[in-house]
């Protein structure tokens, strides 16, 4: 694998981390329990998204064959997406949904804080931008988490489902393939190893103070960073997502 | 004749941000540079979130607005380094959002008073509100809700 073509996968790592949990938190404008939380998502939404354009616009110019970062989000299939198999998974109820988000936002914000340093100056720059928000996104997913885990008899039921629920896919954001390394070894992305000593600290203070319980397992699915094997939920969402250039493909507004 | 510097950031002072429009481009911290390229005027504009959808309308709007003085040639160039922060709001910029109803942002993390009363005894409603760079407070005094500018 030569870098560009490491570099190119990585991107669209980046981009399409983003633009699947982006859409996913979408799903929720107009549909959450109060009003203040579904502007809350949909704000978190948005950030993503923005965050992808500017990934998935380095990754096209990465590329070199003219995609843009529409190009790339719209007219791609499952098996050219690159993002964690976490992001992907349904939305479940409104604590499955923070759960997963509290789970994506304690990696994301460690990574990105490393991809602030990174030797390629347009990935330093996007992290730096992205790592604001992060912030932003980690202290409203983690709050929620606390009070819903230790809330009532129900809300920590269901914290607890949706914990164990998800745990299976925390191991794929740290198991370094051939992509991560290359991209470590160019001085660009982070030792997942050392990376997931701070997640973990991080992730059992907020699980302390919620009340809730880490399954005792490292067990870990894999297969959606390499696009090897995403799980069923990726394609019926792209339909959703794509379904308008699938039906007028190039169209424009 | 080609119209100097100070004059045109004046012109840009003069363009409202779509979302809040008692502040300028300018006073929002936005318009990061302005250079003649020849016979092109380069204006490099930083977003303020990533995902922010007036950062496109901002792009039309500065475009527009100097096209109206006269200038013809106009790049606007995004810059994203070094990220937008609230502290590059202007002097001007916070008190005409005081003014507004929006409590200016604040290091401590939090509004240091209601913008309508001037109440202290405030309580966060969301830590997101109508629009990416904003949060959802209320007044225990006035019991009045209102927007706070969040501090990044």
């Amino acid at each position: 694998m030569t870098d560009q073509s490491a570099l190119f996968e990585y991107l669209l790592r980046l981009g399409d981390n983003t633009l699947v949990l982006g859409h996913r938190v979408s799903e929720w404008c107009g549909h959450a329990p109060v009003l203040e939380e579904d502007i809350a998502l949909a704000n978190t939404a948005l950030d993503l998204i923005g965050q992808t354009q500017m990934w998935l616009g380095l990754a096209g110019e990465v590329e070199g064959s003219g995609r843009s970062a529409d190009d790339l989000a719209m007219h791609r299939d499952v098996w050219d997406f690159r993002n964690l198999l976490l992001v992907e998974q349904p939305n479940g109820d409104f604590g499955q949904t923070l759960m997963r988000q509290c789970l994506f936002d304690a990696f994301h914000l460690e990574l990105l804080t490393d991809l602030t340093r990174a030797s390629d100056d347009r990935i330093a720059a996007i992290a730096a931008k992205a790592l604001k928000e992060v912030t932003y996104h980690l202290d409203r997913s983690s709050e929620t988490v606390i009070g819903l885990g230790d809330g009532t008899e129900e809300s920590h039921r269901r914290m607890q489902t949706a914990l164990d629920l998800l745990w299976p896919y925390v191991g794929e954001m740290f198991t370094p393939d051939a992509v991560d390394l290359a991209m470590h070894a160019a001085g660009i992305a982070p030792d997942l190893t050392a990376l997931r000593t701070r997640f973990d600290t991080r992730i059992d203070a907020i699980l302390t103070e919620a009340t809730l319980t880490k399954p005792d397992s490292t067990y870990a699915q894999s297969g959606g960073k390499t696009g090897f094997r995403h799980s069923e939920h990726l394609g019926h969402m792209l339909t959703q997502m794509q379904w308008l250039q699938r039906a007028y493909p190039g169209a424009t507004w | 004749m080609t119209p100097d510097l100070p004059t045109i950031w004046d012109w840009l002072d003069q363009v409202p941000d779509p979302e809040i429009p008692v502040i300028s481009v300018v006073d929002l911290g936005i318009v990061r540079d302005v250079a003649w390229q020849g016979d092109t005027l380069e204006v490099a504009v930083t977003p303020t979130y990533s995902g922010c959808p007036a950062t496109s309308v901002i792009a039309m709007d500065i475009e527009t607005a100097l096209y109206d003085r006269g200038i013809r040639n106009v790049r606007i160039k995004t810059q994203i380094a070094p990220p937008w922060t609230t502290d590059w709001l202007s002097d001007k910029g916070r008190a005409k959002l005081a003014d507004y109803g929006i409590a200016p942002p604040s290091p401590a993390g939090g509004p240091d008073a209601c913008p309508r009363c001037g109440g202290t005894h405030l309580t966060r409603i969301s830590q997101f509100g109508s629009t990416p760079c904003k949060a959802h407070w209320r007044c225990d005094d006035c019991l009045e809700p209102f927007d706070y500018f969040k501090c990044i």
